[in-house]
């Protein structure tokens, strides 16, 4: 299991477990689920934020929340 | 007899919630604030068949009812408030059908409020593309309620979606989740200590920080066997929540929805891999600023002449056609430039909204936040803050109002009090009248010296935004949890219908509200300069007779007129700072065009207009006038070092009292509009002294 920031470009995962205290309930809601399957698309320069699909969403969030969330790589 | 009943259109943002409220309404409808607050509150009416019209507001988009920012906050609040006039008989939810499932969170919230919910699923031309099939009647049946299948590009379905309006007394109120399955204790006893309430209001209530006036949050702990639980305990059964909620969606769409993969074309992917490179990204980014920015002022000239050259026929048309006298003075001299000072820059502020609604309508904008997040987050800033700070350059006032979706308290903020710096249009009056005034033409590499002031203003205002972000960033004590969480949205091609609304509606507010304030200046102004005390000002023509028996004619009555002007109550009042001033450069005249720029500094030209008793508010005559102003030792008023002086000083003074306004709505206090003023125009100051200090 690794934190969501470690995830590569192009590599499918799924999400199985989040520190919800960390988290905004809005990105909860637009699909961070424990259960979801996660991919990254882009990093913008400096790596910082980051652009996944998590399930149909397409969304960006910082590295500093993507810590919060830990994935399993999928085959 | 005609029926009339209420609508609230609801959706996540990037749905087409607009376009439908465009495509029912058209242009009968109005953009007004919610009381106390400086959201906007869409309205129109709709004819929904010979008897029955329909009220419809368009309500901010939102995610869902959980509210994280103002503008979600004001939905939750109607949807609570059963006594409010605006109250909806039905919601309509819209969706799309592309994000079908992240779009029907919402709509399971709004059913289980209770409230008649009817869903649109918008965007149904895409399906055919992506590969999509819906099975509508059952999906109907799964979320006990009805579906309108509509395209607002082509245009289709929005008759159906009138006749299910119209029968929205068929549609069911029955709740699509238990809320009791989340923590059964905690919900039975919340249900015996309210029994009258609807559960998922009350969950609202507590979870929320709303107004609702039949429960006071403060007090549900005092009921018995109802204890309140912690923010954390709370969120968890928030997300709880939220699991139970897609699990009912994902079994429901299971059966009834059906995405043929292979037949996805990636347009996406193919766009983003180019517009957000981590080199190219931010070279298109900077060609759009350019094209932007070029085609503003070079689109905007013709029209700006023309209406120039309008109001100043006006204005002579009311002093030489109607009868002499204090209301023709008042016209002619006051009200008429007054006027005409906002009317030019109706061309400005269109093309500037035109191209910003388009950058947003395609979903450009969310790439520009996340290229630029991580090198604004240095200044304390946000990737958000860039739509801040670029409309900015049209006015900070729907600039302060956009980062209401800055979630975290302290960059919003920051962006709020140094949004002001960015170079808007006010400005640019002012910065061409001088920069023709003293900066020399010629050219340095085939670019010419004044069109590189002006590139350098810009520059240096925008320059300031960052460097005091920075300063703010580090000496604002506030905690406040930074996230940041953008979506994404697909590329799509602007509906020109869209553009269009924004644009004449942007424009048509931008005008109202900014014109009843020039049009109180110059009053004000008019009559400051028309009245003062004392025999000076009474008697100013025997006395200018006495003194120059040698003038007459034009130049008597030009004499008598700044005679006046001096001892008038404006004229005193510039004689009194003009001790501050006289440091930076600049005379008591320029001193009270400083003074009633505090309250717009586009009345800079028209102020030194009145003053310098010139007829018509023609640039070319003022700039003359302006060029042969002389000090005392006989050299001329405006120099390089004044004028840099005084640019300098328009770049930086807090010089809109609308602006204040609007900040002190938006941070509901008077602390930062105050520091705003103080700050800004200690800063003008020192700069301005500094600079008038070297080169003279």
């Amino acid at each position: 299991m690794i934190s969501l920031d470690q995830l590569t470009k192009g590599a499918q995962a799924k999400i199985e477990s989040i520190e919800t205290d960390q988290l905004p309930l809005k990105l909860i809601e637009m699909g961070c689920l424990p259960g979801n399957t996660i991919s990254l698309i882009q990093k913008a320069p400096f790596n910082d934020p980051l652009y996944f699909k998590v399930d149909e969403s397409h969304l960006a969030i910082r590295r500093e929340t993507a810590k919060h969330i830990f994935v399993r790589l999928l085959e | 007899m005609s029926k009339s009943l209420n609508i609230a259109l609801l959706g996540n943002p990037n749905t087409g919630k607009t376009s439908v409220f465009n495509r029912l309404t058209g242009l009968n409808q109005k953009v007004g604030n919610y009381p106390g607050i400086t959201v906007e509150k869409k309205e129109g009416v709709c004819k929904l068949n010979r008897t029955t019209k329909a009220h419809i507001i368009d309500l901010p988009g939102t995610y869902s009812l959980n509210a994280s920012s103002m503008d979600e906050s004001v939905v939750i609040e109607l949807l609570l408030n059963k006594n409010s006039k605006d109250f909806p008989d039905v919601a309509v939810v819209i969706t799309d059908v592309e994000n079908l499932k992240r779009n029907l969170l919402l709509f399971t919230q709004v059913k289980d409020l209770g409230i008649p919910t009817l869903l649109v699923i918008n965007m149904s031309d895409q399906m055919k593309r992506k590969g999509i099939r819906l099975d509508i009647p059952l999906l109907e049946k799964q979320l006990d309620t009805h579906i309108a299948l509509v395209s607002t590009r082509e245009n289709t379905g929005i008759d159906h979606l009138k006749t299910l309006l119209l029968n929205y007394r068929q549609l069911s109120t029955q709740p699509t989740i238990a809320l009791e399955s989340i923590d059964p204790v905690y919900f039975e006893n919340l249900k015996k200590a309210f029994p009258n309430q609807q559960l998922y209001k009350l969950w609202l209530v507590i979870t929320q920080d709303v107004n609702f006036a039949k429960i006071d949050r403060n007090r549900v702990s005092d009921t018995t066997d109802f204890k309140t639980q912690s923010e954390s305990v709370l969120k968890r059964m928030q997300q709880k929540e939220t699991v139970k909620r897609y699990q009912f969606i994902n079994t429901i769409l299971k059966e009834t929805l059906e995405i043929d993969r292979a037949s996805a074309t990636d347009f996406r992917s193919r766009l983003d891999r180019v517009l957000i490179h981590k080199f190219w990204g931010y070279i298109i980014f900077f060609v759009i600023l350019m094209t932007v920015f070029q085609s503003i002022y070079d689109w905007s000239s013709i029209p700006q002449d023309f209406i120039d050259a309008t109001f100043a026929q006006l204005s002579e048309a009311a002093s030489t056609k109607l009868p002499q006298g204090l209301f023709t003075d008042l016209l002619a001299q006051g009200i008429i430039p007054g006027l005409g000072g906002i009317v030019i820059f109706i061309p400005q502020i269109a093309f500037l909204f035109f191209f910003i609604s388009i950058l947003e309508e395609t979903g450009y904008m969310s790439r520009v936040v996340f290229l630029m997040d991580r090198g604004l987050r240095r200044f304390g800033l946000n990737g958000k803050s860039v739509i801040p700070l670029i409309s900015g350059t049209a006015c900070a006032i729907p600039a302060v109002m956009a980062t209401r979706n800055i979630e975290n308290w302290k960059e919003r903020l920051i962006t709020i009090l140094v949004t002001p710096f960015t170079t808007c249009s006010a400005r640019l009056p002012v910065y061409a009248i001088l920069i023709a005034l003293v900066i020399p033409q010629g050219s340095f590499l085939g670019l010419n010296y004044q069109g590189l002031m002006l590139m350098f203003l810009y520059l240096v205002g925008f320059a300031m935004a960052l460097l005091s972000a920075w300063i703010l960033s580090m000496t604002i004590k506030i905690q406040s949890k930074s996230y940041f969480v953008v979506e994404m949205p697909n590329y799509k091609f602007p509906l020109l219908k869209n553009v269009g609304i924004t644009v004449w509606e942007k424009t048509r507010t931008f005008v109202t509200e900014a014109g009843k304030i020039i049009l109180a200046i110059s009053i004000l102004l008019w009559v400051l300069a028309s009245y003062g005390p004392g025999k000076n000002f009474s008697e100013a023509e025997q006395i200018v007779q006495s003194n120059f028996t040698e003038l007459e004619g034009e130049e008597l009555t030009n004499k008598i007129n700044s005679h006046k002007l001096e001892h008038s109550y404006i004229g005193l009042l510039g004689k009194s700072i003009e001790p501050v001033i006289t440091p930076l450069g600049y005379d008591w005249k320029i001193g009270i065009a400083l003074i009633s720029s505090f309250a717009a500094r586009e009345v800079f030209v028209g102020t030194l207009a009145t003053i310098y008793s010139v007829e018509s508010d023609a640039e070319e005559t003022i700039k003359n006038r302006m060029a042969s102003e002389v000090r005392a030792d006989g050299t001329p008023l405006f120099n390089l070092a004044s004028g840099i002086s005084l640019m300098l000083f328009y770049a930086f003074a807090m010089q809109c009292m609308s602006t204040l306004a609007i900040v002190k709505k938006e941070t509901n206090s008077w602390k930062w509009p105050t520091i705003q003023l103080f700050g800004m125009t200690f800063l003008a100051y020192l700069t301005a002294f500094t600079t008038y200090q070297i080169l003279s």
